[in-house]
């Protein structure tokens, strides 16, 4: 699937490549989870890594982040390989649950995005504070800021930790499922914040999704990941029959109805988990505007 | 030990060498326990704080009967049982605290056979119940200042890792992403644990280790609105506790006709009554609006 994208970049786009994973080869506990995955993604792209459940979408955020071991292959940042860019790169786990008595308010916990990993007596001193309303500012944290991290609704600690994550000005933002238990309202919220994000802040924001529904109308690129390999490009280019025929390696049909877009294997048998756009149920809805 | 002239109050309380040295260890016991228990709790090892307090009378069993001081002995079984703990690497809670009580199980075993040995074999009668319950105005002069010392070493580590450790606590995942040495900041955390419950252990004794380590530490985390302000506040109750409590065992030596009761039940009845107005306190804060009540969001 690398000839998708490999033509399309060329020589003075090379500035703005940010994200270059080649020939990346994972494995877990002996099984290939990961088989010979291409794509670049460039500076203030909006992308969506899509795939059903086992996938390895969180296998490939981890091995981006340097948590993973990878079998083959590489992952380069700004040209630099990803281990050199350990802590610099902005991620928001799927579960995030913060113990309701930990004594942490919102604006500590985004604190510590920049002062986390400082040993020695340098976290002590400089000053964080406009650093840190800014990320809370970017994710409309500061009604919440000084409120205890456990005692948020699940969007808004969601919230917390892109702020978390953002602090420290990451070139890339990787969110693992952050739609996964939000509900409609919070869902366009979240993503309209994250589109905001990409184009004020310029930073790429990687959004792991198994809907890609709500993230369409922001996507600049996106990444199908099935059986181990992804297809890679806008989402018109990836999203067809055959390329997602070929990706799953059986024949499955696009259908696009009112701008959303659902992915049918043709042999229901298949049995194939479909991208259903159908809005679940909040596990956790936000309380107050 | 035992003051002998008893009119002249404070002056003389603070005269007593005997008393000197247990305000010594027991600042320092107090500063130490509350920092590390504010940990502890975060992290959920309340238990594992438990254990090593636990565990560490078999150390001081073991130093009665060879001779060495307590000190060395409650830390080397304390360190003993905190390198086996991190070098199961648990992550898993409930699998942290099944180990945990095996470990417990074990170390109190070898305690059961040191304290035997000790009562067949040596002529101090008492080892016991100052290894399980504290011997306070019984600890030589000359234990203070090894005391200070590895508090102070202590307590600068958690300085020099304030901010990993804090992260760590708060959630490990963010702290791995930002390239915190997760694994090295176990080891060292409870390697720190095991300190504050060896000098916790010499202070009110082993049993009740687990007091001093977890009630100043509980209390200030129920009034604390942020991590630095939960330090403080621990630090604060625990010296207020052993202090308060050293000085009423103190005066108890007149109230009961010179029977005076043990330093530890009164450091422990105040760690328990500062615990228990904390979680009111915090609750009738909930009450009135102060702070967003748990329930609003899961
Ligand atoms: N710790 C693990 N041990 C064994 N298998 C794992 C582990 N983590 C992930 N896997 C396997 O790797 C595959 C990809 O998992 P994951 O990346 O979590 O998928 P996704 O995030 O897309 O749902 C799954 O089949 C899963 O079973
Ligand atoms: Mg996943």
């Amino acid at each position: 699937m690398s000839s998708l994208i490999s033509s399309s970049v060329g020589e003075e786009q090379n500035m703005l490549l940010l994200l270059e994973v080649a020939g990346l080869q994972v494995q877990i506990a002996g099984r290939s989870v990961l088989e010979d995955l291409d794509f670049r993604l460039d500076r203030g792209q909006f992308c969506a890594l899509i795939g059903e459940n086992g996938a390895g979408k969180t296998t490939l955020l981890r091995a981006i982040l340097g948590l993973q071991p990878v079998r083959q292959g590489s992952i380069r940042i700004q040209g630099k390989p990803a281990s050199e860019l350990r802590g610099q790169i902005g991620y928001v786990p799927q579960k995030i649950a913060f113990d309701p008595n930990l004594p942490l308010r919102t604006r500590d916990l985004v604190e510590l995005g920049l002062k986390g990993n400082r040993f020695g007596f340098r976290g002590f001193f400089g000053n964080t504070r406009s650093a840190v309303a800014a990320a809370l500012a970017a994710v409309d944290g500061e009604g919440f800021a000084d409120q205890r991290i456990g005692r948020l609704s699940g969007g808004q600690q969601q919230r917390a930790v892109i702020a978390h994550a953002l602090v420290r000005r990451p070139p890339l933002l990787l969110l693992d499922e952050p739609l996964a238990n939000l509900d409609f309202r919070s869902t366009n919220t979240l993503v309209q914040m994250l589109g905001r994000l990409v184009r004020e802040e310029k930073i790429t924001v990687l959004v792991t999704a198994h809907d890609m529904n709500p993230l369409l109308p922001f996507l600049d690129r996106l990444i199908y990941l099935a059986h181990g390999r992804a297809a890679v490009g806008d989402v018109d280019t990836v999203v067809q029959d055959g390329v997602l025929s070929h990706l799953y390696g059986y024949p499955v049909t696009v259908l696009r109805h009112q701008g959303r877009i659902l992915v049918l294997p043709e042999d229901p048998r298949q049995g194939m988990e479909t991208a259903c756009p159908a809005h679940r149920e909040a596990e956790h809805g936000e309380p107050g505007p | 030990m035992i003051p002998e002239f008893p009119d002249l109050g404070l002056l003389h309380f603070l005269n007593d060498p005997s008393v000197r040295s247990a305000l010594w260890i027991g600042t320092m016991a107090a500063m130490l326990n509350g920092v590390i228990g504010v940990f502890a709790i975060l992290r959920s090892q309340a238990f594992a704080g438990h254990a090593l307090g636990d565990i560490s009378s078999a150390g001081g069993a073991a130093a009665v009967f060879t001779g060495i001081s307590a000190l060395w002995g409650f830390l080397g079984m304390a360190w003993l049982a905190a390198l086996v703990l991190s070098a199961l690497g648990l992550k898993r809670a409930g699998e942290r605290d099944l180990v945990t009580g095996v470990v417990l199980g074990g170390g109190l075993g070898i305690s059961a056979l040191f304290l035997y040995l000790d009562a067949t074999g040596s002529s101090y009668s008492g080892a016991a119940v100052s290894i399980m319950f504290g011997s306070l105005f019984g600890i030589p002069g000359s234990m203070v200042l090894p005391v200070i010392l590895s508090a102070m070493a202590g307590l600068l580590l958690v300085l020099l890792c304030y901010h990993p450790l804090l992260l760590v606590a708060a959630d490990p995942d963010l702290a791995r992403v930002m390239g915190v040495p997760a694994a090295f900041l176990e080891t060292l955390y409870l390697l720190l644990l095991g300190l504050a419950a060896a000098i916790s252990a010499l202070t009110v004794g082993a049993i009740l280790a687990t007091a001093l380590l977890l009630g100043p530490a509980g209390a200030a985390i129920h009034l604390a609105r942020h991590p630095a302000q939960a330090f403080l506040y621990a630090a604060g109750i625990a010296f207020f506790c052993v202090v308060a409590g050293i000085y009423l065992a103190y005066e108890s030596f007149y109230w009961f006709d010179g029977m005076a009761w043990p330093v530890s039940f009164f450091v422990v009845v105040l760690v328990l009554l500062s615990y228990l107005l904390a979680a009111a306190g915090s609750r009738i804060g909930i009450r009135q609006g102060r702070q967003t009540p748990a329930g609003a969001t899961r």
